[in-house]
């Protein structure tokens, strides 16, 4: 224990707190990568919310539509990786990184209708089949993946809304991608969609009452199986963000627990997909807290395991937080009580 | 289990295992242009073909025996825990740093302590996966997960720092264990005693959940945890004994690395035991005795990873392809449980008829 301790940089922590008494310097008025004390940290993290939680916004838009069906899919870790593979090797042989998120989705929907197929049969438990795609997925995508190891592809595009400043971190941390600004069109668009059209309330009606959608005439295995396979799109779409933008390669480690993760976030955005886009930046920040802190001298290499091990904690203690034995969560589709 | 259900169970199992040997061949002949009888046959010499390829497997099945309790013990109860990576890379650090500590004492009290701390750390995990899903009903799959990651987060950060020997320079690693406490090999075999470990924790799990009062009530806690609760029977201290158990038994798998094959903890040890243990158990229909046979299948196919990838050119992750296919086809292979005719009663059979 005292090991532990005797670890962290006291020096460093000392810097930290002196950095909110010092006055933020003027904004534009110094030069490129300048020191920029608590503020880099700052800086960085709010970087790191859009980069690292855009990936969150996908898988959980997608596992929120899964959920609000009636059914949970646990294999989005798999589609995640095997849309970043898919991605990265269609846009490097086309030359276009939007065909390549096309692709990924297209890959993702089919591992979805896998998936909900799979859980249609008698006897399935969906929480097993989720874990079977999870390992699934992601020996097929190291499989198919080994030659796009090495090359690099062309990336997907960035709208630099740091212009007006001449900090080089101010202007990284506001060249936002497009697919972020995708995402978050799609946030309030799916919550509109879900509370107003006819499908969103079909949908919404096979998550709360599988009964009463087959009274009323719909093929509840029908209505889930499309939901999972969208939910699977937008997961495949999250996994080709993370190799054709941020870190924007391909390698076996490119995901660390994303698309679970993306299933605790969405019972803590409570099944809305605002909430989910809020919840995905909180996680993208806490994400890129152990690199940020890397960046500014703050950790040891060693000490940064522990920072890295924050999203996690996170997750936890949300989910001790929100979940309870005694009762459905308010907002949890009836229907996902049932089976667990 | 009646040998009725026990030949619909082998029967199913070997089906499901078959079909996803050929899907996985039609897959290599399409993808690698590799001749399904070349695969097979290094399949089969790498795995089972020689003195040396079994010895191997047999290693190699040792700590997927013991990961694969973490997951079939708990599912007893109705929870699928996927944390066992992570219980295992924590007993395997306790039980490195409980070697270093007992430096000196003789090779057996080496041995036990490290043992009893691998089994301690590794518990305390799943313990805690349990605890919060009596307590607060969290969801055990996605919490034990969550914690194998902050394990491994944890493991990492103790090997490279306060536990490091500073002379790992590439590969950072605690000091290595006493040469005597090292776990030595099996009699004439050529296997060391962590597989005797393993064989017996999967007996002891099977006398505790097949024939005691304590595993009968895990049981229909397992079918009913609200009618369980109702009948009077201790939810939360089967929940939290069992999960125990199971993160103990992948804990003692890390032990059996650190004292059998590495010598020290490092980044080897997580090596993907703890995960294909889930597929072992779920192979096994989480039965402790069925993990073993399953295990020695899963250590070969790891074991003939290697030669299948020199001799054919294919890359590392074929295997993880075809375990994929595996757990998919016997995921499936549930639905034919009652379905298949020869294996009905025969009133049911006339019944049905009539």
């Amino acid at each position: 224990m005292s090991g532990l301790f005797a670890q962290l940089d006291f020096a460093a922590l000392f810097d930290f707190a002196r950095g909110f008494r010092v006055a933020p310097m003027p904004l534009g008025a110094a030069s490129s990568a300048t020191d920029l004390g608590l503020w880099g940290l700052v800086i960085a993290v709010i970087a790191g919310a859009h980069k690292v939680g855009t990936p969150f916004l996908f898988v959980s838009l997608g596992e929120c539509i899964t959920e609000k069906s009636g059914r949970v899919n646990l294999g989005l870790e798999g589609t995640l990786v095997m849309g970043a593979m898919t991605g990265f090797a269609i846009s490097y042989k086309t030359g276009s990184p939007w065909v390549g998120v096309l692709a990924a989705a297209g890959v993702g929907a089919l591992l979805g209708a896998l998936h909900a197929a799979m859980c249609n049969l008698p006897r399935v438990n969906y929480i097993a089949v989720g874990i079977a795609m999870m390992l699934f997925g992601m020996g097929l995508a190291f499989y198919l993946g080994k030659p796009y190891i090495q090359p690099s592809a062309p990336k997907l595009p960035a709208i630099n809304l740091g212009f007006w400043s001449s900090i080089e971190q101010v202007q990284d941390a506001l060249r936002i991608n497009a697919l972020f600004v995708v995402g978050v069109i799609l946030a309030p668009t799916l919550a509109w969609v879900l509370k107003n059209t006819r499908w969103g309330m079909i949908l919404r009606l096979a998550g709360e009452s599988e009964e009463a959608a087959a009274a009323m005439g719909y093929s509840v295995p029908r209505i889930r199986l499309v939901a999972t396979a969208v939910g699977g799109a937008l997961a495949g779409v999250g996994g080709s963000y993370l190799s054709l933008y941020y870190p924007g390669s391909w390698s076996e480690q490119i995901s660390s627990g994303q698309g679970l993760m993306a299933v605790a976030l969405v019972i803590f955005a409570r099944w809305s997909p605002v909430r989910c886009l809020f919840a995905s930046l909180l996680f993208g920040g806490v994400g890129t807290l152990g690199v940020a802190m890397q960046g500014q001298n703050l950790t040891s290499a060693s000490v940064a395991y522990l920072w890295f091990a924050a999203p996690y904690v996170l997750t936890l203690l949300i989910m001790v937080v929100t979940c309870s034995r005694l009762r459905a969560m308010v907002g949890a589709p009836a229907e996902l009580s049932r089976v667990r | 289990m009646n040998s009725r259900s026990l030949a619909e169970t082998l029967t199913i199992t070997l089906g499901a295992l078959v079909a996803s040997l050929v899907i996985f061949g039609a897959f290599m002949f399409l993808f690698a242009h590799v001749r399904p009888g070349e695969l097979f046959h290094w399949m089969y010499i790498g795995s089972f073909g020689t003195k040396f390829s079994w010895q191997y497997s047999l290693t190699r099945a040792a700590p997927l025996i013991l990961a694969a309790l973490c997951t079939a013990l708990p599912a007893r109860l109705g929870l699928i825990v996927i944390g066992g990576e992570g219980s295992l890379a924590l007993g395997g650090l306790a039980a490195a740093g409980t070697g270093l500590l007992l430096a000196g004492h003789s090779p057996y009290a080496i041995q036990f302590g490290m043992a009893a701390a691998g089994c301690v750390a590794g518990g305390l995990l799943i313990l805690l996966c349990g605890a919060l899903r009596y307590w607060r009903g969290v969801n055990a799959t996605i919490s034990s997960l969550l914690l194998a990651y902050i394990a491994i987060n944890v493991f990492n950060f103790l090997v490279e720092g306060p536990m490091r020997d500073p002379s790992s320079l590439n590969k950072p690693a605690t000091y290595p264990i006493p040469n005597e406490a090292a776990l030595g090999k099996m009699f004439a075999l050529d296997v060391h005693w962590g597989l005797a470990y393993g064989i017996v924790a999967c007996v002891l799990a099977w006398i505790l959940m097949d024939h005691t009062t304590f595993g009968f009530a895990a049981r229909m806690a397992g079918g009913n945890m609200r009618a369980a609760q109702a009948a009077g029977l201790p939810v939360g201290r089967l929940i939290l004994v069992t999960c125990a158990l199971g993160g103990a038994a992948a804990g003692l798998a890390g032990m059996v690395e650190v004292a059998a094959v590495h010598h020290q903890a490092n980044g080897s040890l997580i090596a993907g035991y703890g995960f294909t243990g889930i597929l072992v158990s779920f192979i096994a229909r989480h039965h402790p005795l069925g993990i073993i046979p399953a295990a020695v299948l899963f250590g070969g196919l790891g074991a003939a990873s290697g030669i299948m990838q020199r001799r054919l050119q294919i890359p590392d992750a074929s295997v993880q392809v075809l375990m994929g296919i595996i757990f998919v086809m016997i995921l499936l292979s549930e639905s034919l449980y009652g379905r298949l005719r020869i294996f009905q009663p025969r009133e049911v059979r006339e019944a049905v008829a009539a």
